[in-house]
């Protein structure tokens, strides 16, 4: 499928990676259009949680805010955020936890909180959310961002969320209940933690990019597994059902609405 | 108490007062918030897990001294840009932050409506905000010694909601995404909440979220007082605009002129409506 573009073939290997019956924790942007990809193909059960409390939700039209009426609309049920965060993440009821950031370093852990020094900070990002405590409970953790050596670093400006701290079991040690991140998607394809380091290798590449591509993108000196796998173009289901998915989403969000006059 | 919300503003924000006005995306009081900037209200500590386009408005205009938050950003579409700029050029006055995840500012709302002094959570872990904020400390479980974060109370001097309906003897009814706004009403000194309409009666509601009128101070009858936000069954949430923010808010004299000519220009959100109803027509 050569007319497919970076963003959506990592949406599409970001669904992929999602099982039918999951629990899916889901934030804006592209997780959540992986996510809903997902379930609109081949994981219709798959139950996706917003952190503004909706549980189940089946949107038809992605969100722009993670509290649009949609998600309340099509939820099996909202209940309230302190809900969410204590009764359902912190006990342990989240199978996969789905983050964004600007800055990743080798052993996956995030910024998403300042460029520069927190108390003098070039660029002022808008912080943590609910990201560290995703981060620490979630069972599983998927990352997708886009490569650069400004996104990809040798060292954070700021750890917003832990990954797997300085590796070699550093994160299991500090008691971090849940698995880390097990899968970094980006836009020349996958990286995961090696077994023993936990440093994160190169595993995967898109079919069109390569070793090269991927190391130029990264900026500290990439591990490569012995074995990459070539991840699968889009199908044409998958493109088709993207597409549609984005194009209802783009009209939704264009629509006039009325002044509550 | 039943109350014109310029009223409600004036007799209970103070300068200085610390002043939560909650709802998660979902009913934001941005009619409230719109009176508190028109009243020229000062070195506020504003408190909200999510600052959103309300906060922006309030810091940009210099009303606060302090910001208690744990996500500041225009949610999918990026940067607050006046937030921003008040936190890298201190612009137009300094920005003290405390800044939290939302699990740990939802710890630190109900520990204030429960009256107790701090929230507990398995939280906090492996991350350099409890470097930067004394406010997120550790306690050991007295029963297992499990090392656990902790965060104090939160307990606004006032609390603004905004709510579908109350009733006259000031029941207050919500439904739809509430995230910590209960929480965040029962935790405050005063509670003023204002809401689309004002009934006779309230169908009984089991289940649903219900202020009970001895914890509301006033109610405000505010048709509209959460837009460009939204009211679940009332009006949609205007992405639109919440997109168009990100360029009216970009630059320091375009945020001034938007806000003179659309907050401070009309004398209420009536008006505030209607002006930008002719703005689109």
């Amino acid at each position: 499928m050569s007319t497919c573009t970076r963003d959506e073939w990592m949406t599409v290997a970001a669904a992929r990676l999602l099982h039918d019956h999951s629990v899916c924790f889901v934030g804006i942007g592209l997780p959540s259009a992986a996510c809903n990809l997902a379930r609109l193909t081949h994981a219709p059960e798959i139950v996706l949680i917003y952190e503004s409390g909706t549980i189940g939700t089946r949107p038809d039209v992605l969100p722009l805010s993670i509290g649009d009426s949609e998600l309340a609309e099509t939820a099996a049920c909202v209940v309230t955020l302190p809900e969410i965060f204590s009764c359902y993440l912190q006990a342990g009821r989240v199978d996969i936890g789905f983050l964004g950031a600007a800055q990743i370093d080798r052993h996956g852990n995030l910024n998403s909180t300042v460029i520069g020094p927190y108390d003098a900070p070039q660029t002022r990002l808008p912080g943590a959310g609910g990201a560290p405590e995703i981060a620490l409970h979630a069972r599983q953790v998927f990352v997708m961002l886009k490569a650069s050596r400004r996104s990809f670093v040798e060292r954070l400006d700021f750890r917003t969320s832990a990954g797997y701290l300085d590796g070699h079991g550093a994160r299991a040690r500090s008691g971090a209940p849940g698995g880390g991140p097990r899968a970094v998607i980006t836009d020349f394809g996958m990286l995961t933690p090696h077994p023993q380091s936990e440093e994160l290798q190169l595993t995967a590449l898109f079919a069109d990019a390569s070793v090269d591509e991927a190391r130029a993108a990264v900026g500290w000196p990439l591990l490569v597994a012995d074995r990459i796998d070539t991840i699968a173009p889009p199908s044409a289901h998958e493109h088709a059902t993207l597409r549609a998915l984005n194009t209802r989403t783009r009209e939704a969000h264009a629509r006039p609405v009325r002044i509550p006059l | 108490m039943l109350l014109p919300l310029a009223d409600a503003i004036e007799r209970f924000v103070t300068d200085g007062a610390s002043v939560a006005l909650e709802g998660f995306t979902h009913l934001i009081p941005f009619a409230a918030g719109h009176e508190i900037i028109r009243q020229r209200r000062r070195e506020l500590h504003l408190i909200r897990m999510t600052p959103d386009i309300i906060y922006d408005q309030m810091i940009g205009m210099g009303c606060a001294r302090k910001l208690t938050f744990s996500w500041g950003g225009n949610p999918g579409v990026g940067s607050l840009h006046r937030l921003r700029d008040a936190v890298e050029h201190q612009w137009p006055r300094p920005l003290e932050l405390d800044e939290h995840s939302h699990a740990g500012m939802a710890a630190a709302f109900c520990a204030g409506a429960a009256r107790l002094p701090f929230g507990a959570l398995r939280g906090y872990l492996g991350t350099d905000l409890p470097a930067h904020n004394p406010n997120i400390r550790r306690v050991a479980c007295p029963f297992t010694g499990e090392m656990l974060a902790a965060v104090p109370a939160l307990n606004p001097d006032v609390t603004i909601l905004h709510a579908q309906r109350a009733d006259r003897a000031g029941n207050v009814a919500i439904h739809g995404i509430v995230g910590a706004a209960r929480e965040a009403a029962l935790a405050a000194k005063t509670l003023i909440v204002t809401v689309e309409e004002i009934v006779d009666t309230l169908p009984p509601a089991m289940n649903a979220i219900m202020l009970p009128h001895w914890v509301v101070s006033a109610v405000v009858e505010c048709r509209g007082g959460a837009y460009p936000s939204y009211a679940q069954g009332c009006y949609a949430r205007d992405n639109a605009f919440y997109r168009q923010w990100d360029s009216l808010a970009r630059e320091r004299t375009d945020f001034l002129a938007w806000m003179d000519e659309h907050v401070l220009g009309n004398t209420d959100h009536h008006a505030f409506l209607t002006g930008l109803q002719q703005d689109v027509a």
